[in-house]
């Protein structure tokens, strides 16, 4: 293998690494919008699900101690968004970029004490057989358990949405609560879940960032990526296939920003630093003048009024 | 047969703004304090602190009054574009570019004399700020793109675009490796109303004045403002009307922008009289927390701005004498903000323990 394609191959498996964090946020977010709600606290679930993951790991020594917690912890935080939304109808939009600012104030104020340590969290393995596969192996079968655990959630999403009764509730709830009640559903029950759910594989993200994207907390580590998740869920039509790609998409730049860092290319940091964000205004940009919005659930961002 | 019940009032609350902002206050602080409890740090002295940084005494009170102009400013904005359901949350990096526009004015005509360069100053940062707000507007009226998102984004490269300046072409020579502009000539700064009798409180505040009294007028007595009020309530309806609800929407952005704009254009030259990172603190999404608070209404919008100012002051105060990290800020503003969205129902609704009948 000459230097080039060596080069290459290690770019697009750091691909699969940066990307793997937005795919977790991303997925979670749409799962939640597919029940109906719009939950624009994915930042600010993600970075309390990487500062949880970092401290649980550092107490108890085991990373997947951290994976949970930052699952709860993610989970549990987006129960304020059901508590203000599905119980006393506030307006989703802002609660959302409450729970944004709530959740980042939070972590960075628990975090202070922590930030620099580092821990021990994921280490890669390489998948047997799958990893000898030339090319696909190196960029796909040569990472941590977290990763290999994402590979499982597309699919799984995809299998549950439209094969089984409870997705079919899940997207009844999303697109006609009315008619969903009518069927003696409960989908405000269904919206919790959808919130949780959502909130808990956002924690997920975040988890990833402080355990195997790095071992350590900082402040502020997230920079962005949930709101890129928010938007991802538009670019993918509300679709876990085109999720995928929107998050390999985002991790390709982020490995690519890195490298060229690393190479000392003759750019300002701060103009690099702009090309996720540029790029993400990009991709919005293409899906919505393709009709993109009308992907949407039905009722999203609508709340269910309470029954007198 | 006990479980409460959910009834609509036939009226909204009485005086609900301010009993549900009363609890709403009472229950963030309260989640705080037990939160800096499990910090380890003496929970009623840090309430006492917040108290007396942010408005015990004049010298807090002129900080809080400081504090509150930009604010103020770009919370005017965000609640105009709200009551529009625009959901403009830009306004920090429309604060950002109208900073930027406005030292862009001062590097490029140094010498102007301070009556020429005030004007072109704050010209600058309002034609930077608004540009910057409007980009997002048109994306969202050509393409049907989610504002939210694209003015959050236009938060982040608005910021880096700050940074890129201030680390490259415009880094003062003489300042040791530092990021930031030379200092302002005297001509480019906002000075003190009256330091004998109002301390540092510089003409900004004449600033927030005249826009507050400018857009009231605008939005009371002018055709367009009084649709821009009732566009936002219906846009199928306006749009009925025969209202030109793109051109309202374009207008709102760009004037969310270029209130930001000046607020950038104040807190650049007023306070660090120079362009430099460090004016990056937030206040476009205070500003948010602010519009929601005072329900969009333009007259409530000072009080809060003024309160939640004395907040971020008060936290300053915690930092210095017990240590708490800035971050204790935010949770205050997001706890208020949830706690406010969810009081809000009861202006709409009520419980009630009776059955059926």
């Amino acid at each position: 293998m000459d230097m080039d394609t060596a080069l290459l191959l290690s770019i697009l498996a750091a691909t699969v690494q940066s990307g793997t964090p937005i795919l977790y946020a991303t997925l979670g977010e749409m799962f939640t919008e597919r029940s109906g709600v719009l939950n624009l606290g994915v930042e600010g679930m993600m970075i309390v699900g990487a500062f949880t993951a970092f401290l649980a790991t550092h107490l108890t020594g085991n990373p997947w101690a951290g994976v949970l917690a930052a699952g709860l912890c993610g989970g549990g935080l987006s129960l304020l968004h059901g508590v203000v939304c599905l119980v006393f109808q506030g307006n989703q939009v802002v609660s959302g970029l409450a729970l944004t600012i709530l959740g980042l104030g939070l972590a960075d104020f628990l975090g202070t004490p922590y930030v620099g340590i580092t821990t021990t969290g994921f280490q890669a393995f390489a998948v047997p057989v799958l990893a000898d596969i030339p090319v696909l192996g190196t960029i796909f079968f040569r990472h941590d358990a977290l990763v290999y655990l994402s590979y499982l959630l597309p699919p799984l999403f995809w299998l549950f949405m439209a094969r089984t009764r409870a997705g079919l509730a899940l997207r009844a709830a999303g697109e006609h609560p009315a008619a969903a009640s009518a069927a003696g559903l409960s989908p405000v029950r269904i919206r919790w879940c959808g919130i949780f759910t959502g909130g808990f594989l956002a924690g997920l993200g975040g988890a990833y960032l402080s355990l195997a994207y790095t071992h350590l907390w900082t402040n502020n580590m997230t920079s962005g990526r949930g709101w890129i998740a928010v938007a991802l869920v538009i670019f993918a039509f509300w679709r876990p296939g085109r999720a995928v790609f929107g998050a390999y998409l985002f991790g390709g730049v982020m490995a690519l920003q890195l490298r060229l860092q690393a190479m000392g290319a003759n750019l300002p940091s701060s103009l690099m630093l702009m090309l996720p964000y540029a790029l993400t205004v990009l991709v919005l940009l293409a899906s919505s003048a393709r009709g993109g919005g009308r992907a949407a659930p039905a009722a999203l961002g609508v709340n269910i009024e309470p029954e007198e | 047969m006990f479980l409460p019940r959910v009834v609509k009032r036939q009226e909204p609350l009485q005086w609900g703004s301010f009993f549900i902002f009363a609890a709403a206050l009472v229950v963030s602080l309260g989640v705080s304090c037990a939160l800096l409890a499990v910090h380890g740090k003496p929970p009623l002295k840090a309430l006492a602190v917040l108290w007396s940084g942010g408005f015990g005494g004049p010298f807090a009170l002129e900080d809080t009054l400081l504090k509150s102009i930009p604010i103020f400013l770009c919370s005017l904005g965000v609640a105009v574009s709200f009551r529009m359901q625009v959901w403009n949350i830009g306004a920090e990096g429309q604060f950002a570019l109208g900073a930027v526009g406005a030292t862009w004015a001062v590097l490029a005509f140094p010498g102007l004399p301070m009556w020429a360069m005030m004007p072109v100053m704050f010209l600058c940062a309002a034609v930077a700020g608004g540009l910057w707000a409007a980009v997002p507007a048109v994306l969202r009226l050509r393409f049907g793109m989610n504002e939210i998102i694209s003015t959050l984004m236009f938060n982040y490269i608005g910021i880096l675009f700050l940074q890129f300046l201030v680390y490259g072409a415009w880094k003062d020579p003489a300042s040791f490796g530092f990021p930031m502009t030379p200092i302002f000539p005297k001509a480019a700064i906002i000075g003190p109303i009256s330091p004998a009798t109002l301390g540092r409180v510089h003409w900004g505040l004449a600033v927030c004045a005249g826009v507050a009294v400018l857009l009231a007028v605008f939005l009371k007595r002018t055709r367009l403002g009084f649709e821009l009020l009732a566009g936002g309530e219906n846009p199928r309806a306006a749009r009925y009307a025969r209202m030109p609800y793109n051109l309202l929407v374009l207008l709102v952005m760009s004037l969310c922008g270029a209130l930001a704009g000046f607020a950038g254009c104040i807190e650049t030259s007023a306070t660090v009289n120079r362009l430099q990172p460090s004016i990056m603190v937030g206040y476009g999404y205070t500003a948010i927390v602010v519009a929601w608070l005072s329900r969009l209404r333009v007259s409530s919008i000072a009080c809060f701005a003024f309160l939640l100012a004395g907040l971020r002051v008060g936290v300053e105060h915690l930092q210095l004498d017990l240590q708490v990290p800035a971050a204790f800020g935010g949770i205050l503003e997001g706890m208020i903000l949830l706690s406010v969205l969810a009081g809000q129902f009861f202006d709409r609704y009520r419980f009630t323990l009776k059955g059926r009948s």
